[in-house]
């Protein structure tokens, strides 16, 4: 197979970095909730559920090594969110950082958005480099001098110093959600975007504060008639009237802004037609949709539901183009995953730069890769076994059937708290950020 | 971009790939049934309000100031039930204390992805 068919070129992941402790007593703050490159892929943000971002930034090639690509090191890190409670509600409001979503670059300084269940905020990552030198009107310790004693006019010069970069919340867009915000989406209009909780979704204007306007709200009436929530929401990449939402029991609903103000009315029901034999007390909580992700080309979007990844076109709103089963052997274990609460667990999915691969991740701190092309798929793991620096990444297989061979792992060895449920692609190169537990780590294509 | 190649030393269509509809659909029925026999009383909704409501109100831990110094007052000589080990369950018998709920505090350390 490797090799095979000639043309195209073979891609074999190796062993990058690796960021993060390596005791087994993880603390809960240390979690990973998000992972986000920026739009060039420069900078890759994490955040926790401490509430704390740290975002690396790769470093430039160097000439020594041209073989090398830049490795990531630590750009920033800064308290995003901090532990509130809702007296009035009696609500306790965590700050564990629900996503990440960077502002494209418009000037020497970096934004991004990042949310809890309840607050966005937009943070200024900013460099210094340079601070001015020579005042006269001052002491060295700040204090004024007595205006009497200057006698001559100096003008302090800008002198480098040590890069210092500073992260400053810029807005905070509060009081918006009753529910829980699980996503933020840029509009490729630079100017808005939108949160969804789990039954509104708001339009913000990034520069307004005080204000935003629901543009989607599917609470009903009479909340003992509740039957879905909204899982995910994101905007198109380049039709700014255009997002998507995606819900519970299976279902993406395109909406757009032309429409009306409030877009309750979807334009576009993408829902793939149950068989219903299969039906079952798990169906719809295995149907729920964790993850929706556009393509970069705009024409495809991903759904990730608790066993497979669907690809759709958005021409067809009858059933996926695509469907990738990422660990169809758990089938069979759905009662047990049910009764430890894995079956709720929240899996993120994503595209590579060409749209022509997507990655989603699993348990026993194995990731999936599905090449839509080629129509291959490869099973990865992320350990610290496998971290020599620029060591080849071994295919890894389950086994469900009896026999298993040399180096696979049966599906009763699979450890269920180690998930990977955040994974990032660069957006052009073949480097990807897979978060497990409490670590993160870099994998590259072997130049 | 260059295209990615991706490899699978075994066969390409791997034994899951290869599981019918209806072998699926009966590996599933069999958890139902372990699971209905577990649970009895388990929803007749399945996925539905209940489960949904559960979600809506997460984050919510019950204190009231009231019926924690009535509580206090007529309990002085009595014994207070213990917190059981789920103390956000709110019973009848038991009043939640500021002392029960967990002690949030902020994470004023720096995360470990940095160190």
């Amino acid at each position: 197979v490797l090799g095979a068919g000639g043309g195209g070129n073979d891609v074999q992941w190796c062993f990058s970095q690796v960021k993060g402790a390596i005791d087994d007593d993880v603390a809960e703050a240390d979690i990973i909730s998000t992972v986000e490159f920026n739009h060039s892929g420069e900078l890759l943000a994490t955040g926790d559920k401490g509430g704390r971002v740290v975002i690396f930034q790769q470093e430039l090639e160097s000439k020594n090594q041209p073989q090398c690509r830049g490795e990531y090191n630590v750009y920033s890190t800064f308290q995003s969110h901090e532990p509130e409670f809702d007296y009035l509600k009696s609500l306790e409001i965590e700050e564990k950082i629900n996503k990440i979503r960077w502002l494209p670059q418009k000037n020497a300084a970096q934004f991004l958005l990042s949310t809890n269940d309840k607050t966005i905020k937009l943070w200024k990552i900013s460099e210094r480099d340079k601070r001015p030198e020579g005042y006269n009107l001052k002491e060295e310790d700040g204090r004024y001098r007595d205006p009497t004693t200057v006698t001559t006019l100096r003008v302090p010069v800008f002198q480098p110093m040590d890069l210092m970069v500073e992260a400053s919340p810029r807005r905070v867009f509060a009081n918006a959600h009753t529910y829980h915000i699980n996503s933020i989406s840029v509009n490729s209009d630079c100017e808005t975007y939108l949160s969804a909780d789990d039954l509104r979704i708001n339009l913000w204007n990034l520069e307004i504060t005080d204000r935003s306007f629901n543009i989607v709200d599917i609470k009903p009436v009479n909340m003992e008639e509740l039957t879905e929530v909204i899982t995910a929401a994101e905007f198109h990449p380049n039709q700014c009237n255009t997002f998507v939402y995606s819900s519970s029991k299976g279902t993406i609903r395109l909406c757009d802004m032309r429409a009306s103000a409030l877009c309750d009315q979807h334009s576009k029901l993408f829902e793939e037609p149950e068989d219903p034999s299969n039906r079952s007390f798990f169906s719809e909580i295995i149907s729920s949709i964790s993850d929706v992700k556009f393509s970069h080309s705009g024409r495809y979007m991903m759904t990730r539901d608790y066993l497979s990844v669907k690809i759709w076109d958005l021409n067809m709103e009858s059933r996926p183009v695509e469907t990738y089963q990422v660990h169809e052997y758990l089938r069979s274990k759905l009662c047990s995953l049910y009764e430890n609460d894995c079956i709720f667990d929240k899996f993120e999915c994503c595209w590579n730069g060409n749209d022509s691969v997507v990655m989603t991740g699993s348990y026993n701190n194995f990731f999936r890769m599905f090449d839509r092309g080629y129509r291959q798929d490869v099973t990865l793991e992320a350990s610290r076994e496998s971290s020599k620096p620029r060591s080849v990444l071994k295919p890894r297989k389950v086994c469900t059937g009896g026999k298993r061979k040399k180096d696979e792992i049966s599906v009763d060895s699979l450890d269920f708290n180690k998930k990977i449920l955040h994974t990032a692609w660069h957006p052009q190169d073949n480097i990807i950020a897979v978060a497990t537990t409490n670590n993160l780590y870099i994998f590259q294509d072997k130049l | 971009m260059s295209r990615v190649r991706l490899y699978d030393s075994d066969a390409i269509l791997s034994e899951e790939h290869n599981a019918s509809p209806e072998k699926n659909a009966n590996l599933v029925k069999g958890e139902e049934v372990k699971l209905k026999a577990k649970y009895p009383g388990l929803g007749q909704k399945p996925g539905g309000s209940d489960f949904l409501m559960k979600r809506l109100q997460k984050g919510q831990k019950y204190f009231d100031s009231g019926d924690y110094n009535m509580a206090k007052a007529k309990m002085k000589n009595k014994q207070l039930p213990v917190a059981g080990p789920d103390k956000n369950l709110v019973t009848g018998d038991h009043i939640p204390t500021p002392q029960d709920l967990p002690q949030r505090r902020s994470s004023l350390v720096t995360s470990k992805l940095a160190g």
